[in-house]
């Protein structure tokens, strides 16, 4: 049942200990920083968390990780200029990562949502990052079997929502959005603008309300 | 030998703008982060390239300055970009697709190293201690119909780049089909590594600092050689 929610701490109370939660975004655009405060705030710790990357600066994610609040990071790209929280607790050994080729990472993320349990990709093969992984030749290529990412919750941002939870992006801060929203067992989406429904173009839908569970607006 | 076609070696932008010069007309084609982002100062409109970026946009356009800068609108490089008229939006498993799926012409990517089958290592220095971090670089290698590398040729050390086996860790096995480097460009097929041109040096002077047997380029192959 789609519910809309006035603050961004009711919205991330769904979040347990021990929780997988997906994290909409690439770099700052699409990240739902609204909602990774709150979830700073509610003290949920334990967390699997997934994002392309590993947080930056001293904001957002980076201080979930700085706060000892994420036990494993599944991202593509961890390491950046002002990745020092995550820098430091990986060196420390206090955060376990599960580095994924960005496009693997998009399509396990993707597979999730859909129902699929796994799939060959050629991405990735005769690389370190399948070692250990089941691999085939298809069609002459050599190809890697890659699992789908569950999760149980999903915090991303889109631009407008309409009464029955549809979703509207702004550019490329789409990204990982609407896989995310469709891989989890609980989404919930911080918005710009909620309109009435009809109000978007049936046309223009990026993501349906099927995937949404919460929507809250913020400022 | 008649393949020098220039007597020092190529800058940086010289380089990106000979790279631009051999992207067919109307290819669809992804810049890496870093120098190969170059190459769009010199893409003219003639051409009619269509740059895809992997964070989910086809029709990408320059660099966004002052008022046009937009905190939504960012390229793999999350550096601030505009959009041209007939651009597109997508989401990263759609983006990635484009890649995976072989629809790009062409993507340009740096490196550490390139072997002589067109191994490619540009993501991890394998160094202990290192973070390692590979974004779209495996998708990027795998993906593209054609794989340009632009890199110097020479480390600071000395050492060459283009090696016989990757002693770095691999991003993708025999992808590259080209390599742009400021002292020659090499084409990477079947037939072993051809030199297409030389920058300041002769063949003799080349073939001294690359640890296999290069080929001159012979125009007979020219029509093996793809995008040109």
């Amino acid at each position: 049942m789609l519910q809309f929610i006035d603050t961004v701490g009711e919205a991330v109370a769904a979040v347990k200990d021990g929780s997988t939660v997906m994290i909409g975004g690439f770099g700052n655009a699409g990240q739902p920083f609204e909602l990774i405060d709150a979830l700073l705030d509610s003290g949920a710790t334990d967390l699997t968390v997934v994002n392309n990357n590993a947080g930056q600066g001293d904001q957002g994610l980076a201080l979930l990780i700085k706060e000892g609040r994420v036990r494993k990071m599944i991202c593509s790209f961890p390491r950046q200029s002002d990745s020092w929280h995550f820098d430091a607790k990986f060196k420390a050994g206090e955060i376990e990562l599960e580095l994924v080729p960005q496009g693997n990472l998009a399509e396990r993320i993707r597979a999730a949502g859909a129902g699929i349990g796994g799939f060959f990709t050629p991405t990735g093969y005769g690389t370190m990052l399948a070692e250990g992984k089941e691999t085939r030749i298809i069609d002459g290529r050599g190809q890697v079997f890659e699992t789908p990412i569950h999760a149980d919750i999903a915090l991303i941002k889109a631009l407008k929502a309409d009464g029955k939870g549809n979703l509207v992006y702004r550019k490329t801060a789409r990204n990982f959005g609407p896989i995310m929203a469709a891989a989890a067992k609980h989404t919930i989406v911080q918005v710009s603008e909620i309109v009435p429904t009809g109000a978007l173009d049936p046309e223009n839908v990026v993501t349906p309300g099927i995937y949404v569970n919460s929507i809250v607006k913020v400022a | 030998m008649s393949i020098q076609t220039s007597a020092t070696p190529l800058g940086r932008n010289d380089l990106a703008a000979l790279v631009a010069r051999d992207i067919a007309p109307g290819s669809f084609v992804n810049l890496g982060i870093g120098q190969p982002t170059l190459v769009s100062n010199y893409l003219t409109e003639e051409q009619n390239i269509t740059l895809h970026t992997e964070n989910g946009m086809l029709g990408m356009g320059p660099e966004a300055k002052g008022d046009e800068i937009d905190d939504d609108l960012i390229n793999a490089g999350k550096i601030p970009v505009t959009e041209l008229p007939g651009a597109s939006y997508f989401h990263h498993a759609d983006s990635f697709a484009i890649m995976r799926g072989g629809h790009l012409d062409i993507c340009v990517l740096g490196a550490f190293q390139v072997s002589a089958t067109g191994d490619l290592a540009n993501w991890h220095t394998g160094a202990p201690g290192a973070i390692p971090a590979v974004g779209g670089a495996m998708d990027l290698a795998t993906g593209a119909k054609d794989v340009f590398v632009m890199m110097t040729l020479l480390t600071r050390d000395g050492a060459s780049k283009l090696v016989e086996t990757c002693s770095y860790p691999l991003t993708g096995v025999g992808c590259v089909t080209r390599v742009y480097t400021d002292k020659a460009v090499f084409l990477i097929g079947p037939d072993g590594v051809q030199v297409r041109e030389t920058f300041g040096l002769t063949f003799e002077e080349l073939q001294a600092l690359v640890p296999f047997p290069l080929v001159p380029f012979e125009e007979k192959a020219a029509g093996a050689v793809v995008g040109v």
